[in-house]
């Protein structure tokens, strides 16, 4: 009866607490944003028609941002200490007349005395009757070679490379435009262990819930393509594989953006063409970049649920450190008749072993996972506004109780009896590119540290700096 | 951003261009910014922009003519567009598409082969048959409704081409993509159905397992769009999904 209680009350606060699976919130609405950068500790994004986006966190988005030029699709990029922000100037007339525009900034912030914007630069035009449309440019700096590359049109067409120089942000002298695509729109590079991949969007747009958007990618040795597909197919033939398409009542994702935050660590910025949570309106989206086989593929803002925290170092789940209690077991002897009623043995139960716990703080460990009560771990959205790049910060709480798992000044972990809000008790998910997780404390206590969830030991969950190169550092959350 | 929905374009570009602070805009625009119209810069026409078929199709001769490297078919019958009033592409459902291309047919003879030139009626409109050979892989109905002045959108087309193969090959399957709906006939009988608002995809859509006869087969097209540029591919793929390319294709 007193389990029934305090789950009940549990599961009846995690749903008061939760937010719907929105993408993100605040007020994220935009369309075509340019991919995400950082600048000064903040995030951007711009959008069509001008302006943009600003977050103090990169979950909680507001107006703001400051983009002249009017257009559509802008990209930013920074290099060395400027920011390049490329946008085509029509917005896609009905004509297919257009031109991609470049100018430099020193600062993203509008409210900075650094801020202003140099004087706009054409570099590439669309004359109205030519294979393609001079709008959606996705700018990359090739991290091999240093060069500088941008790819832009849509449906009308081809897509079109071009080169230009990071010095001037103007076109580099001689260069042609390469065809590398074809029937797809806002495009964009990324460069990965000798691979270029262009991904760019399919399907049509604004027509809100109707949208068929999707984001498709192709790869190529050579940054002239060709780009082949999965199953070899050029996206000169409209080839291209799945990177993220609609999810849940997030409708329509296009117009992606790579950002690379540290090794492991890589999220996509993208606009839903419409967010049912949020009145069908078009929003941005952040999730996790996962390479599986070589291809990216969009990770999940991570859901709540109950699960078994498993090290990925040798695959035992997290626990607390309590007394191991014995299930029932009914000896059978070897050649016994296998004739008798088979009866389902339950689960052991939360009160039937709870009661002899401590009532304080309680450490954790790493142990075998046996579905057992004190390993089984219920994450919600915590009941705070803030967050960070694509998520909230979760509560982590024994599955059953508001015993919350807590970061220590001495950069351990134990549980505290009750959730708090504290922020050392509010964790950080992220999924990482190989599709494991990181788990991160908002804060280490008396520390400036950003310190993660590690493995010391198979059987010694402790915080420690994240070292994406070691399975010490990384979680898998099952849900058995 | 896709500006297949043309009849939003004039409106969403006077705003943006512009710079009204509208409020309803900024589910497009967050938090517009001030705006600077600038006018687009110079820019100078790169082609020929002339309404000639010549410059992505060859007119079709006697010739043979086979697939392309990855068995793709180039010579196409191209009947003048109907012309249809279609706003957006995702009304293309498969009831909307049988309905169209029932309604607005030159022939329910599915194995009719026009003859280049001919004259046929569909509906109150007097249209061309025009016998040709793209020059890519695919065949751009937009290059072709320009190139002989005639509705570049809203447009239904109808298409027929004449295959000989030295033998019959089994389980074969017709491979199409289009931009945005259409229906294919090979030797009189529906062979696929492509629905909603697609992009043209090589093999996007594949038919049931086909034969194709010793000799003359017969495949009947229709292409349907509305905004955007009406496109299509079609080849066929043997039974391990490899391009048939021992195939001569005619008009006649």
């Amino acid at each position: 009866m007193k389990r029934r209680n305090v789950t009940g009350l549990t599961t009846l606060f995690a749903l008061l607490i939760t937010q719907p699976g929105v993408a993100q919130i605040g007020k994220p609405f935009i369309h075509d944003p340019s991919t995400v950068a950082e600048c000064e500790g903040k995030y951007y994004t711009f959008g069509t028609g001008g302006g943009g986006l600003i977050s103090n966190d990169g979950w909680t988005w507001h107006g703001g941002g400051v983009r002249p030029g009017g257009g559509a699709a802008p990209d930013v990029i920074k290099i060395g200490d400027r920011y390049l922000v490329i946008y085509g100037a029509t917005g896609g007339s009905p004509n297919h007349k257009g031109a991609i525009l470049t100018m430099w900034n020193k600062t993203l912030d509008p409210k900075s005395s650094d801020f202003k914007y140099s004087e706009p630069i054409v570099v590439a035009t669309s004359d109205g009757y030519e294979e393609n449309d001079a709008i959606d440019p996705g700018v990359m700096l090739d991290p091999t070679t240093g060069r500088l590359w941008l790819t832009y049109g849509t449906y009308f067409g081809f897509t079109r490379l071009i080169e230009l120089d990071p010095k001037t942000g103007k076109l580099k002298a001689g260069n042609k435009p390469v065809d590398v695509a074809i029937v797809c729109e806002a495009s964009t590079l990324v460069y990965r262990d000798g691979w270029y991949y262009l991904l760019a969007t399919h399907g049509s747009c604004c027509d809100g819930a109707n949208s068929t958007y999707n984001v498709v990618v192709g790869r190529s040795k050579k940054i002239t393509g060709p780009y082949l597909d999965n199953v070899g197919r050029s996206m000169l033939e409209g080839g291209g594989k799945m990177v993220v398409a609609t999810r849940g009542g997030l409708i329509g994702p296009g117009h992606f953006g790579h950002i690379i935050l540290e090794q492991g660590v890589e999220k996509m910025s993208i606009h839903y063409e419409a967010d049912l949570e949020q009145g069908g309106r078009s929003v941005l989206g952040i999730l996790p970049v996962v390479w599986k086989d070589g291809w990216p593929v969009a990770g999940a803002k991570f859901k709540e649920g109950t699960y078994e925290i498993e090290s990925v170092r040798r695959g035992y789940g997290l626990e607390l450190a309590v007394d191991f209690t014995r299930m029932p077991v009914t000896p059978r002897r070897f050649n016994q008749p296998d004739n008798e009623p088979i009866k389902p043995v339950p689960a052991q139960q939360l009160a039937a072993v709870m009661k002899t716990w401590p009532a304080g703080t309680i450490n954790v460990r790493i142990g075998d996972y046996m579905a057992r009560p004190h390993q089984q771990w219920t994450i919600t959205d915590a009941p705070d506004t803030t967050g960070y790049l694509g998520g909230p910060y979760y509560k982590i709480v024994l599955a059953g109780t508001d015993r919350a798992l807590a970061a220590t000044a001495e950069a351990e972990v134990l549980t505290v009896p009750a959730f708090t809000g504290a922020p050392e008790q509010l964790w950080r998910i992220d999924q990482l590119t190989d599709g494991t997780y990181r788990i991160m404390p908002k804060v280490v206590p008396n520390s400036g540290k950003k310190l993660a969830l590690v493995s010391s030991g198979d059987s010694t969950p402790t915080l420690a700096e994240f070292d994406f190169n070691s399975d010490n550092s990384k979680w898998n959350f099952r849900d058995h | 951003m896709n500006r297949k929905y043309k009849y939003l374009l004039p409106l969403i570009s006077f705003i943006v261009l512009s710079g009204l602070p509208i409020s309803g805009l900024t589910a497009f625009a967050q938090g517009m910014g001030p705006q600077q119209r600038i006018p687009l810069p110079p820019i100078p026409i790169k082609g020929d922009t002339t309404h000639t078929l010549s410059k992505h199709f060859i007119l079709a001769s006697a010739a043979k003519k086979a697939p392309d490297a990855k068995g793709f078919i180039q010579r196409w019958l191209v009947l003048e567009p109907v012309k249809k009033d279609i706003v957006r592409n995702n009304i293309f459902t498969d009831h909307y598409l049988k309905t169209a291309f029932a309604t607005d047919n030159f022939s329910s003879d599915y194995t009719a082969v026009p003859k280049n030139g001919e004259m046929v009626k569909v509906g109150n409109q007097d249209l061309k048959w025009y016998a040709l050979d793209s020059k890519a892989f695919n065949v751009n109905l937009y290059h072709f409704t320009y190139a002989i002045n005639k509705p570049r959108y809203g447009i239904l087309v109808w298409l027929v081409t004449v295959i000989d193969s030295p033998e019959e090959i089994q389980n074969v399957r017709l491979a199409a993509g289009c931009n945005s709906g259409s229906q294919w006939w090979l030797n009189g009988q529906e062979a696929l159905l492509l629905s909603g608002d697609r992009d043209m995809i090589a093999d996007n859509g594949t038919s049931a397992r086909l034969t194709l006869k010793k000799g003359r087969n017969i495949i009947r097209g229709a292409v349907i769009n509305g905004p955007g540029m009406a496109n299509f591919c079609v080849r066929f793929l043997d039974e391990k999904g490899s391009p048939v390319k021992n195939l001569t294709i005619r008009y006649e």
